[in-house]
């Protein structure tokens, strides 16, 4: 396969940043879009160019590190994967690819299509935990959990915290990410007690760094694993009563 | 990471509906319930205008009795005009809200990006509908401050030359006989069908509202609303232009 | 030798030894605890776990992860499950064994006593895991489901779809989310350690760099915990994730701690083979698929035929003929061996002739499909999306990837390793899967010796330096470390070479792969031994890194990676060679049985090999660890 690539290029936040276009050929088919990436660095590293710098790492769709908006997706245009997992058999021969790092308030971009994300561990540490001391805990089975809880639980944790849903979104909204996080833990008995403190929290310090959600539903279509926006709803329902409990708790 | 696009929580301790609407998930659950709110006006609205399709009674038109009844609303238990202007200022309330809302959420989002793709987007699940709530919004609110000029306040050019309050279904066929009146009315219809198409399906998300059996249902009930709405209202000019009502 | 070998297992039976230990260890008072910097480096499974029990217990800890995220390290990527002797089943597990099957699963080159702990702690993971909101499968009752799993006759594993491995450490990450926001423990992302500082024989702190500035620093501590994870990229194609390097205990290995069996990787039967000369790395699937997928090749080598035109008595279906008792359930290394045999033998499938089927057609047939999708429906999915094949039609394509290190820096019971004050903990050391590790077990080590055994046994040290403040970062010994980074990342800007890194790294992986991967050999390992150092001296001379130090720079953070993988690959043929018997992962073609099955000599070969750096990487100096077996007796693995 022959391909041309405009990629976004950026030496660091406060340099000029533009598009490079690369002319790529013999492509093979089976190589997944990062490895498409890889062959373009080693060109450019044998002619003497800078390599493009990009996030990756597992390259098996679960960690979460890499992601770029490929022709105005993010991941690309095969829905419910991983920019790693995209393979080059889903672009036609001599296509043009446009390859854009994250853009979004909350990622400011480090270098080309790497961008920061810890404002995500910072929604986390809002209270995106069970606070359970090791050693703490009672017999895993002492408390039973339904399991259609349990699945719906899981469907939530699969979050690989990538930023597509932040990418995608036009508002730039990490709702989904936020969601996710405060379903998991607000679906299961072991997350009840801290529930309305981990949502009130977690959701003002989501709302420091990213937009706002206007029910799109753009970000669950370019996650990659997935996830429903039904869990941006359960957030919002529990949001307000978070609001309405909480001054309740401090008041007994 | 990035500069904070909205205040922290410390600068937010406030009585909690207030903090409640500093958060942007709160100012989207009062903008569903405003839009609640205006949605029933512009329903109940719509459905006492049809009145204009009925004969009159004793020589006077129907939707003229129905004005007055408006205005003698709750009478004797509340003097006249009393009734109407409590739910005129509940309406206005909501709208401010929905308004402002609306105008700071936008704020925030161009704040979360400040730096568009500078590649063309494609769009799978944004609809043109929900990318233009802003717009379709300001287009509806136009037509809205032209109407009440027209029909309400009598406000020359707006309304017709030969406006006279309190005749209601003669300001009425006067102001639709003219051909740009209709058109401006059609367009901001149209532009409200677009809003609720979003607005009607996004309220159920913004509210928390969800239920795997009736999620389905959620999107049918939006497309039904602005249909009916579109055109329940465009009828009304349209039957005046074209002559069935005059 | 030279080196300290005392591991220091505990007196008293079996059963006892862990609970003797933890009265024994010397502890640090609540109120001290806050008075001892503990540097972890890592951040997956033990790294995470540990950090955030011992911020719990009050320690000072700072964390280092070259990740942008905690949550990002390869731990993230485990599928199957995790073991652990709850005997919910009912169907006869006990502590005992799980260590027992552990054992002989590793082929008995581990230490008991660290593995019998390991079976006793695994317990209180499932404990402490879903109280933190781990989503494991659970039955209808709510009561938490187990599966079965290569290697053991009871169904003790507990699992989370094929993603046991993300939620297991997303729970790990949250618990140290929890104490970054309470400030307890400060985190370094996007920093990697470049160099462990050691001061009159104790490590003392370490040298980093910040790889979006470029910064080099100093950090100092009272303990240092490697938790770097296993060094299987050493192969370039492997199923760990890009980024997973050997560099950590490498440094901690030149700067003295000594580096236990090398050579005893694990390769996985089950991945998808490579496509072409650019695969970047081998996806796994899961062991699981062997439960009803039949493995075969056409009987005839070259048969270029689609695999539905063959018919049944033209296919060979080699390992139900080797193993009729196993058939395609033998362990992972006995399966790998078969495979790669008959790919050698011209009778390799796909494209370029490098893999076997895996066929799902007779399951399919006897089960329903519904019942297939059911079981294995995410994994197909993922098969598809890599290779556009659909396993329920064509059958699946698979060859042996190099998967886990069971290797690692040698350490004691207390997980301290040859240098006082240095710990590693997970993959990174060598202790509990001796020659080979049973699926579902490497996240059961990881989480063990991060939540129960580490944050026990550190005190002991630390409490000899109650009061005595950490060595500062501006003493000698630091700025001599930091220098030897700063000297080694300018040398590589400076080569200006003609060759990439990844050039050299995919050099170096298929010796690796050839010579000292699923079989080895006295003259390949020879040629492997003379190979290595000469690619090696290219890679000094022609390296070619290109931008600066002063930033983001992708390729110069891989180049000392890589650098480090040729002296581990030394060492690995060193050990490989030495190691003159059959085990585990450890495959000798000189030794084996009439039929093909390793031969391993108890003998000879019953012990640990601790390997010490003596700053020339073709010459380390060995040191031997003696294993005895009280409580299981060594006998033959037979799978037929």
């Amino acid at each position: 396969m022959n391909i041309t690539l405009q990629i976004w290029r950026q030496d660091g936040p406060d340099r000029p940043g533009g598009f490079k276009v690369y002319e790529v050929d013999g492509i093979s088919a089976e190589m997944s879009f990062l490895e498409m990436l890889d062959a373009l660095n080693e060109r450019l590293a044998n002619q003497g160019d800078e390599p493009v710098a990009f996030d990756h790492d597992c390259r098996e769709g679960i960690c979460g590190a890499c992601g770029v908006m490929i022709d105005g997706q993010a991941h690309g245009p095969q829905l419910g994967t991983a920019t790693c997992q995209l393979h080059m058999r889903k672009f036609e021969n001599g296509a043009t690819i446009t390859v854009e790092p994250w853009r979004a308030a909350g990622f400011p971009l480090i270098k080309d299509l790497v961008v920061d994300r810890s404002a995500f561990d910072r929604i986390i540490e809002a209270g995106g935990y069970i606070t359970v001391d090791t050693g703490s805990a009672p017999d895993a089975n002492l408390t039973p959990v339904p399991k259609p809880v349990a699945d719906t639980a899981f469907d939530a944790a699969a979050c690989i915290g990538c930023g597509a849903c932040v990418a995608a979104c036009p508002n730039g909204a990490a709702n989904l990410f936020t969601a996710a996080k405060i379903s998991h833990l607000n679906l299961l008995p072991q997350g009840q007690a801290e529930r309305w403190t981990r949502t009130e929290n977690m959701v003002e310090v989501m709302e420091e760094y990213f937009g706002s959600c206007t029910n799109h539903g753009e970000c669950e279509k370019a996650c990659p694993k997935s996830i429903s926006i039904d869990f941006i709803a359960m957030m919002n329902s529990d949001y307000l009563r978070a609001k309405l409990k909480n001054r309740r708790l401090v008041a007994q | 990471m990035g500069s904070p696009v909205s205040t922290t929580i410390e600068q937010r301790r406030a009585p909690w509906p207030v903090a409640f609407y500093r958060s942007a998930v709160g100012k989207k659950w009062v903008m569903a319930i405003t839009g609640i709110a205006i949605i029933l006006f512009v329903i109940f609205h719509m459905v006492g205008n049809w009145k204009i399709f009925l004969p009159d009674v004793d020589g006077i038109p129907d939707i003229d009795i129905y004005a007055e009844a408006l205005r003698e609303l709750l009478v004797p238990f509340l003097p006249e005009h009393v009734a109407l202007w409590i739910l005129r200022t509940g309406l206005i309330v909501a709208f401010l809200f929905h308004i402002h809302a609306a105008y700071s959420l936008t704020l925030m989002n161009h704040r979360a990006r400040p730096e568009d793709y500078q590649g063309p987007r494609t769009y799978i699940a944004a609809n043109y509908a929900s990318r233009t709530m802003r717009w379709s919004g300001v287009i509806f609110l136009a037509f809205l401050l032209f109407h009440l000029a027209d029909l309400t306040w009598g406000i020359q050019p707006m309304a017709p030359e030969t406006w006279a309050r309190g005749e209601v279904y003669a300001n009425f066929v006067a102001t639709f006989s003219r051909a740009p009146v209709v058109f401006f009315y059609i367009v901001a219809m149209v532009a409200l069908g677009i809003h609720l198409y979003h607005g009607a399906w996004s309220m159920f998300q913004s509210l928390g509202i969800n239920h795997p059996r009736f999620n389905h249902l959620r999107r049918w009930f939006a497309i039904a609303l602005a249909a009916l709405v579109t055109v329940g209202n465009a009828i009304m000019p349209l039957a005046v232009l074209f002559g069935f009502v005059e | 030798m030279t080196l300290q070998l005392d591991a220091r297992i505990p007196a008293g039976p079996i059963e006892d030894k862990w609970e003797n230990h933890k009265f024994s260890v010397r502890l640090v008072n609540p109120a001290n605890k806050r008075k001892f910097k503990i540097l972890i480096v890592g951040s997956g499974l033990a790294g995470a776990s540990a950090a955030a029990s011992l911020a719990e217990l009050g320690y000072d800890v700072e964390v280092f992860t070259f990740h942008d995220s905690a949550r990002r390290a390869h731990s993230i990527a485990a599928q199957g499950g995790i073991n652990a002797a709850k005997n919910y089943k009912n169907d006869g597990d006990s502590v005992f064994r799980l260590f027992y099957d552990t054992v002989k699963g590793g082929d008995y080159r581990s230490r008991e006593a660290n593995v019998y702990r390991l079976a006793h702690e695994s317990l209180n993971i499932i404990d402490q895991a879903t109280a933190q909101g781990v989503p494991f499968a659970r039955e209808y009752g709510g009561l938490l489901d187990n599966r079965s799993f290569g290697g053991a006759q009871v169904a003790r594993t507990f699992y989370a779809r094929g993603q046991t491995g993300q939620q297991l450490l997303l729970g790990a990450y949250q618990a140290l989310a929890r104490q970054v926001a309470d400030g307890s423990v400060k985190l370094h992302t996007r920093v990697e350690m470049l160099d462990v500082v050691i001061k009159e024989g104790r490590a003392v702190g370490i040298v980093t760099r910040d790889l979006v500035s470029g910064q080099v620093s100093n950090h100092s501590g009272h303990a240092i915990v490697l938790a770097t994870g296993g060094y299987s990229n050493v192969f370039f194609l492997s199923t760990n994730a890009m980024a997973c390097n050997v560099s950590a205990i490498w440094r901690a290995h030149r700067k003295g701690a000594g580096f236990a069996n090398p050579c005893f990787t694990q390769i996985h039967p089950t991945c998808i083979p490579a496509s072409d000369e650019f695969q970047s790395k081998l996806t796994l699937m899961s062991e699981s698929l062997r439960n009803d997928g039949r493995i075969w090749v056409p009987a005839r080598p070259g048969d270029d035929r689609p695999s539905g035109q063959i018919p049944k008595e033209e296919r060979d279906y080699f390992l139900e003929r080797m193993y009729p008792a196993f058939g395609n359930l033998v362990p992972r290394d006995v399966a790998s061996r078969a495979v790669k045999r008959i790919v050698d033998e011209g009778k390799g499938v796909g494209p370029l002739h490098n893999g076997v089927y895996l066929d799902f057609h007779d399951a399919i047939e006897r089960e329903r499909r519904n019942v297939i999708e059911e079981r294995y429906d995410n994994l197909f999915e993922m098969y598809e999306r890599i290779t556009d094949e659909d396993p329920y039609e064509v059958p699946m394509r698979i060859y042996p990837a190099p998967h886990y290190t069971m290797g690692g820096l040698w350490v004691d019971y207390n997980l301290m390793t040859t240098v006082p004050g240095l710990y590693a903990i997970g993959e990174a050391n060598f202790s509990d899967h001796g020659a080979n590790r049973l699926g579902a077990s490497a996240l059961m080590q990881g989480l063990a010796d991060g939540y129960f055994v580490l944050p026990m046994t550190i005190g002991d040290y630390l409490a000899e330096f109650l009061n005595q403040a950490p060595v500062p970062t501006d003493d000698p010994v630091f700025d001599e470390a930091r220098a030897g980074v700063e000297d080694r990342v300018e040398r590589f800007l400076a080569t200006r070479g003609s060759r990439t890194v990844d050039w050299f790294h995919k050099e170096l992986g298929k010796i690796m792969l050839e010579y000292c991967g699923m079989s080895r050999s006295e003259p390949g390992l020879n040629k492997a031994l003379s190979e290595i150092p000469a690619l090696y001296e290219e890679f000094r001379a022609d390296l070619r890194v290109l931008g600066t130090a002063g930033g983001l720079n992708q390729t110069l953070e891989r180049a000392g990676r890589v650098e480090d993988f040729f002296e581990l690959s030394q060492a690995m043929c060193l050990d490989a060679l030495r190691r003159e018997e059959s085990c585990g992962g450890h495959f000798r073609e000189e030794f084996q049985s009439d039929d093909g099955e390793a031969l391993r000599r108890d003998d000879e070969f019953s012990h640990v090999s601790v390997w010490e750096w003596t700053g020339d990487p073709g010459q380390p100096q060995l040191n031997i660890e003696p294993l005895t077996f009280e409580a299981v007796k060594p006998s033959t693995r037979s799978y037929k």
